[in-house]
């Protein structure tokens, strides 16, 4: 068993820290204050290859692995939340299911200007009255002809107002299961302006306030009838199945969080002073600083080992579920502790540990709760 | 058109400085980067790739593990990686370093040379026109802007308070300062492709037209009577007396304890 990182991971993550710490650190406390989505820095992303880094190269990617992807939303997480969870929507939500279970001409049509950067993608699942139940879906789609008429609403969506390609789940009819009349549920790629599709309000947030949160609404919302991703009534399994690569995405963001946290705890507290003394030579910041460098290193072990399960099995469930809730609780409570350790000045917004604090809790709610990802690894003990 | 580009890999200066015995680098023991000069070198030979097509092959001569910046200029777009590695090369000056690149430059077709100014460690600026003269070219240094003109280059040649633009036939040589640009990143799909990739490693044997004595630590002139890293000095003592006399007596006491006085 080798914990080592090959050379390759070893020069991306170079790569993604460098790139991290020149052009996204400089504008991380910006983009918080006014809310606004870092366009220009995802602009340079795409052009590095950063929105198509686990893609194949015949369909326009980086042709690397899971686990390059994992460090770099990793690394810009550690300076920037916001930038962070751009590209783990991006690439988690909406290329992997195109690329997973798109035809051939999806791919050409979506996939490969996706994995250019070209456009943004964005993922349509969570609905006001369906978010953890996810059967609870009241978004309909009726073939009309040729053409898919959505009607409907989707609320919380990260990139929202930004992406150019949508994957929209939606109901399409009522099936039997098991004596049990229960929805039907398909999957269906969406392009802006379509006409129908809209926006509603922004949401104004707690943390990662750059990124763009939106309510999808559809009106009549007519789309082509090849749009359907996957095949009809296979929308539940193709969710679920995207939701696990992107548990591994937000794993990767919490982990940054916790490790930005602790590295500008680290410089913070031998540069403090307090009693004539730097505040590093207590003892209890020494300690807690152990114990979150410890929690932050096991972190690490389950993300990039969810990472190498994406890249080696077919079923990864339970190693994103774990990796996701382990890492979102760490970075919580190692951004909570950061700010402790910093004292009143980790309260003020001008300290990064305050807004990395703010940051650190969406990721124990989006893309399944820490509830969720119990009820997953205890129903695989129990099965 | 064919580029070929010099790079070096240097100690990177947030890691400090280890020396061997004999005053030279310790390069094994040092955290290393590509010399800032010689990338902005290898951003403007790329910049010809992505304008002209340019072949770009990168050059470096060094310890096995210089390999590693080949291999940055290749993730970053370069074509071709050639080290240039062997015992008897070690312990080069800037003579015995330009008589090795120029022999290893002899193998290879080129229309364009590009070197960076100087390197960070040595900062010595020989080494690229030293070049040119072995190969007998034009040298065009201090390079912050260049331009393709035909069958020429066209390159503003930066001084204190002005430029001149200096026009030169190809082939010729050009040493780049770091402001010329702003060196690209290298891309993820690129640095996968960089490490499969193969780089082709020549030894004292594959260079052309060179006298062994001019060759490593004894080809040298260059001698190094001393090295040293600096001495860090420590934070001292702060006393506050009362008075004039008291600091006069308690400087007179820590003389006389350290028999100064």
């Amino acid at each position: 068993m080798d914990f080592g990182l090959s050379k390759k991971h070893e020069m991306a993550r170079t790569l993604f820290k460098e790139f991290a710490e020149n052009e996204v650190k400089p504008l991380a406390q910006d983009v918080d204050e006014t809310e606004q989505f870092p366009k220009e820095t995802v602009a340079k992303m795409a052009k590095l290859g950063f929105l198509g880094i686990p893609i194949p190269k015949e369909y326009g990617g980086q042709g690397c692995d899971p686990l390059t992807y994992v460090m770099c939303v990793e690394e810009l997480s550690k300076v920037c939340g916001t930038t962070g969870v751009i590209v783990s929507a991006h690439t988690s939500l909406c290329c992997d299911p195109i690329q997973t279970y798109g035809t051939p001409a999806q791919k050409e049509k979506y996939l490969v200007p996706l994995a250019k950067g070209e456009k943004l993608g964005a993922f349509g699942l969570t609905e006001p009255g369906a978010g953890t139940d996810a059967q609870g879906q009241q978004t309909k789609a009726v073939l009309d002809g040729d053409e898919w008429v959505l009607n409907g609403s989707k609320c919380f969506i990260t990139n929202g107002k930004e992406a150019d390609i949508y994957i929209v789940i939606a109901v399409t009819g009522k099936v039997e299961k098991r004596g049990r009349m229960m929805k039907e549920i398909s999957a269906f790629i969406v392009e802006k302006g379509t006409p129908g599709f809209s926006f509603g309000t922004k949401e104004k947030k707690m943390g990662i306030r750059g990124s763009s949160t939106y309510e999808l609404i559809f009106t009549d919302c007519r789309i082509p009838k090849e749009n359907l991703l996957g095949a009809k009534g296979k929308g539940f399994n193709i969710a679920m199945h995207t939701l696990d690569g992107g548990r591994i995405g937000i794993a990767s963001q919490a982990l940054g969080l916790a490790e930005g946290a602790l590295e500008t705890t680290v410089e913070y507290v031998k540069e403090r002073k307090q009693f004539g003394r730097s505040i590093a030579q207590f003892q209890n910041t020494q300690f807690q600083l152990a114990d979150m460098a410890t929690k932050v290193e096991a972190a690490k072990l389950l993300v990039y080992k969810a990472a190498m399960a994406k890249a080696t099995q077919k079923v990864y469930s339970v190693e994103a579920a774990m990796a996701k809730l382990y890492a979102a609780e760490v970075a919580m409570e190692v951004t909570t502790k950061a700010v402790q350790l910093h004292g009143g000045y980790g309260y003020i917004r001008e300290y990064d540990v305050e807004r990395m604090m703010r940051d650190a809790k969406i990721t124990e709610i989006y893309e399944g709760t820490s509830e969720v990802q119990r009820m997953v690894i205890s129903a695989n003990l129990l099965k | 058109m064919k580029v070929v580009v010099c790079v070096k890999q240097v100690p990177d200066t947030k890691g400090g400085v280890k020396f061997n015995p004999d005053g030279t680098l310790d390069r094994g023991a040092m955290l290393t980067i590509m010399n800032p000069d010689d990338k902005a070198g290898l951003e403007a030979a790329l910049r010809l790739k992505d304008e002209y097509g340019a072949e770009v092959t990168v050059v470096t001569m060094g310890l096995p593990k210089a390999e590693d910046v080949l291999r940055e200029a290749l993730a970053m777009g370069a074509d071709k990686g050639i080290l240039v590695t062997d015992r008897v090369l070690g312990g080069a000056d800037t003579w015995a370093t330009s008589t090795t690149l120029a022999g290893a430059i002899r193998n290879l077709e080129y229309d364009l040379i590009i070197t960076g100014r100087q390197a960070i460690d040595g900062d010595t600026a020989q080494v690229g026109p030293q070049i040119s003269e072995h190969l007998n070219i034009p040298v065009i240094s201090y390079a912050q802007n260049i331009k393709i003109d035909g069958d020429s280059v066209v390159v503003e040649r930066q001084y204190e308070d002005r430029y001149h633009v200096v026009k030169a036939k190809m082939p010729c040589l050009i040493t780049a300062l770091a402001e010329l640009n702003e060196p690209r990143y290298m891309t993820p799909g690129g640095i996968f492709d960089a490490l499969d990739a193969e780089i082709t490693t020549w030894g004292r044997a594959n260079l052309v037209d060179v006298d062994d004595a001019n060759l490593g630590l004894k080809g040298s002139p260059t001698k190094i009577a001393k090295a040293s890293d600096k001495v860090r000095k420590g934070a001292g003592e702060k006393v506050a007396p009362d008075s004039p006399e008291e600091a006069v007596s308690y400087i007179i006491d820590k003389l006389t304890t350290k028999h100064v006085i």
